[in-house]
């Protein structure tokens, strides 16, 4: 019932909306977005060369361990989970922020920043397992791109959670000003496009590592 | 002067001018996608570990359910729609994937052409073996 209302509403605002070009031009917060969505785009397209290197190099071990041997499934089952609850806490920060509730922000972005700190240790024990039985990146081709591509995400978590922190900083400095919150905007654009990258990883490193 | 209100940016929530109502409707989106990011994790690991679907078939379905879950991720989580006041986002976007692929399906196809040209290194020890 409830979906049907809101895509009710959504179709009459449609039907009420000009043409972007007769709108004239857009708001600061649109563009503000729109220009980081541009860089999220390029981020994802660095990336894609990792996966691209990751994928050609998977086989290639040198007699070295291989990803059936080293993945535990259950550490990346957790990490997921972590990452998308986090993803989930994120989106419900942003509607505290919408309706201008502090207590709520706050806590929504402690959940948030605990979840993905949870996700960086379990990565980095993973890590220093890995590192620990002599498979470390300088061990083979296919550990160099692994390291490679995952270390690249988990360097994205850690910088997402400095820029949270900094974020909740100004949130109880400056208040929910204008700029603070496109700069929420561009940081919860941020987190989920993380999440997005996340999703191919599991998939084509963890899981179809351990299937061929 | 409202309309410029309607414009929206990539993860802008649904109801920006009615925030009232945006909270509700806002928190059920999330929880939406939430739940079906969820189903499809738990699908891509019963996939990956499962001996009742064909070995070959596994890589193909993963990859499916992966770029499932991504459409998830976009229309849930950062609200990319096909409004007309999201046609640049949309752009931006269908521009990034058609990148990500032709590096990806593109590095993927040359590396196996490549090998493929190669002389088979195992039979060429063997004959310098033998010599």
């Amino acid at each position: 019932m409830n979906i049907a209302l809101a895509v009710d509403d959504e179709v009459r605002h449609e039907a009420a909306l000009p043409s972007a070009s007769e709108a004239g031009p857009a708001t600061k917060r649109v563009v503000v977005g729109y220009g980081f969505w541009i860089f999220l785009l390029s981020d994802i397209v660095m990336f894609s060369a990792f996966f691209a290197a990751y994928a050609v190099l998977a086989h290639a071990t040198a007699g070295g361990p291989s990803g059936v041997q080293l993945f535990n499934q259950r550490s990346v089952a957790i990490e997921t989970a972590c990452l998308l609850a986090s993803s989930y806490t994120c989106g419900l920060m942003s509607i505290a922020i919408g309706s201008r509730r502090y207590a709520a922000t706050y806590w929504a972005a402690l959940i948030t920043f605990v979840l993905g700190a949870a996700f960086l240790v379990l990565e980095l024990r993973e890590f220093a397992g890995m590192i620990a039985i002599g498979a470390g990146p300088q061990r083979s081709a296919f550990l160099s791109a692994f390291f490679t591509l995952v270390g690249c995400h988990g360097l994205h978590v850690t910088a997402g959670l400095v820029w949270l922190t900094v974020m909740m900083a100004q949130v109880a400095i400056k208040g929910f000003r204008a700029t603070v919150e496109r700069r929420l905007l561009c940081f919860s654009l941020f987190w989920h496009a993380l999440d997005i990258v996340w999703v191919w990883l599991f998939t084509v490193v963890y899981l179809m590592g351990v299937v061929s | 002067m409202t309309d410029t209100q309607y414009d929206r940016a990539p993860g802008d929530a649904l109801a920006l001018p009615d925030v009232e109502q945006g909270t509700s409707s806002g928190v059920l989106v999330y929880t939406i996608g939430f739940a079906l990011a969820v189903v499809l994790t738990a699908m891509s690991f019963w996939v990956a570990n499962t001996s009742l679907l064909w070995v070959g078939g596994v890589s193909l379905g993963l990859t499916v359910l992966a770029i499932a879950q991504m459409g998830i991720h976009l229309v849930f989580f950062l609200h990319v729609t096909t409004g007309p006041d999201n046609t640049n986002n949309v752009m931006a976007l269908a521009f990034g994937v058609l990148i990500v692929i032709l590096v990806v399906v593109g590095s993927l196809l040359i590396m196996a052409d490549l090998n493929d040209n190669m002389i088979p290194s195992a039979e060429l020890m063997n004959l310098h073996m033998q010599h």
